[in-house]
């Protein structure tokens, strides 16, 4: 077992975990955050992004361990007062799913480009979730969200969950 | 699914990693960004004993200019190596190439030292390591030696590194105002290669006057276009002089056949990007 120390969605939460769990099932299994799914056995879907010390990553891809002393984002630390982020707005707006299951990932990894490029083209979009599948909608409708997200974000409404008030919550909710 | 179980430490130095590989015994495995590591764990392609994640040793990462080199730490991630001003101005082939890699999350965890040890021979940076002719240090027991990137490619999955070692840097000749081109033909956004070219070709009025090109996918291991570099060198730029010396890019290459391609569409598509990358680099 492995002590760690994560903050995640603002909270501070300590716990022993065995070396070998993945983020993602860290996230699920001993802190209830469901909202991060799992669809995939092979790194490749993108389902699972969350913001690893503000960039995203696969969070399949990553041990626990690994995110010691770091922070977490997921998608349940966006929203902020009853407030969607302008992200989930904008998919919600334009129609941006249609199972859902692909969505959370969806919606870290944009939220990850537009820090990045507040002005993506559609062809930047694109590129910028190749790491995301999504397997209904063809994808035409979350870009709209992105670029949608993108007018409504300008100028400077960068993502401040990681500015969230933090408390330490010993074991984790294991 | 998930990893088999495995001891995991997370060395501060070089030295502590060196150490906890000593100790670790055939059974120790490297974690560097964990991209290509981690997947092979959770399908139990692998079951390592003991995990030295080498995220923690600061003297891994970084990007700075050495006389004519440039040194890149094993451990700096794919996307610190796009956005590099060094590495733009001096070395802009390996970014050219790092751009195609995998997506942007992989990027932000995957590293150059841990892909080029990984050595996939669809993997994107091997073939222009090897057309830039860098040079790799390794550490081990008794210091670290330099292997160049000719040697260090030794088959399938398979590199100088040998047990107890592990690489520290990787350093790049200097190609100032070479232009570059990364061409990668693969199925669908993320997937492997299945050919690439990497070029960086030297233009001097008109006139190339010098060429590195290194072919993905075509062997075992990165293969030099040596053929077409000598074809190129002293021609004007022109298309029809690029394609006429790209048709050599296939010369000593060994590609296998899979579900993707078989071996005389590798050769295809050989010849057709290293006339795109050749034009575009010239460019």
């Amino acid at each position: 077992m492995a002590r760690i120390r994560t903050t995640v969605d603002g909270l501070v939460y300590e716990d022993d975990v065995e070396p070998r769990m993945l983020l993602v099932q860290y996230l699920r299994e001993r802190l209830g955050k469901t909202g991060t799914v799992i669809g995939c056995d092979t790194s490749n879907c993108g389902a699972c992004t969350v913001h690893l010390d503000g960039m995203s990553v696969k969070s399949c891809s990553v041990l626990a361990v690994q995110a010691n002393g770091a922070e977490v984002l997921t998608i349940e630390g966006l929203e902020r007062d009853g407030q969607l982020h302008p992200v989930q707005q904008a998919f919600h707006d334009n129609h941006a799913l249609q199972c859902g299951y692909c969505t959370p990932g969806m919606i870290m990894q944009s939220i990850d480009l537009l820090g990045d490029n507040p002005d993506p083209t559609e062809h930047e979009v694109r590129e910028g979730i190749e790491g995301n599948l999504c397997r209904c909608t063809g994808y035409q409708n979350i870009v709209r969200a992105v670029q949608d997200a993108a007018t409504k974000m300008k100028p400077g409404a960068a993502p401040t969950a990681e500015a969230g008030a933090k408390q330490t919550v010993a074991g984790g909710g294991a | 699914m998930i990893p088999a179980q495995f001891d995991y430490v997370r060395p501060t130095t070089v030295e502590e990693a060196l150490q906890a590989l000593r100790d670790g015994g055939d059974d120790a495995k490297l974690l560097a960004g964990g991209q290509s590591l981690l997947p092979v764990l959770r399908l139990r392609m692998a079951d390592p004993s003991l995990i030295i994640d080498l995220g923690g040793i600061p003297e891994l990462r970084g990007v700075r200019e050495d006389g004519n080199e440039v040194v890149v730490g094993a451990m700096t991630s794919h996307h610190d190596v796009t956005r590099d001003d060094i590495l733009r101005q001096h070395v802009a082939l390996i970014q050219e190439a790092t751009k195609t890699v995998a997506d942007p999350q992989v990027r932000h965890r995957g590293t150059l030292g841990g892909a080029l040890a990984h050595a996939d021979p669809a993997g994107d940076l091997a073939a222009p390591a090897l057309a830039l002719e860098a040079k790799f240090v390794i550490a081990g027991a008794n210091g670290t030696r330099t292997v160049a990137a000719a040697d260090f490619f030794e088959d399938y999955f398979a590199t100088a590194i040998g047990e107890g070692e592990l690489l520290t840097e990787i350093r790049f000749p200097k190609y100032t105002g070479w232009g570059a081109r990364y061409e990668k033909f693969n199925r669908v956004a993320q997937a492997w290669s299945i050919v690439a070219v990497a070029a960086t070709i030297k233009v001097d009025g008109g006139t190339i006057s010098d060429a590195r090109i290194g072919l993905t996918n075509m062997a075992g291991t990165p293969v030099r276009a040596t053929a077409v570099e000598s074809a190129l060198v002293g021609q004007s730029a022109t298309e029809d002089n690029v394609r006429k010396a790209a048709q050599a890019a296939a010369e000593g290459t060994s590609p296998t056949a899979d579900a993707d391609a078989g071996t005389d569409y590798r050769e295809h598509l050989a010849r057709v990007l290293t006339g795109r990358a050749v034009l575009a680099a010239a460019g």
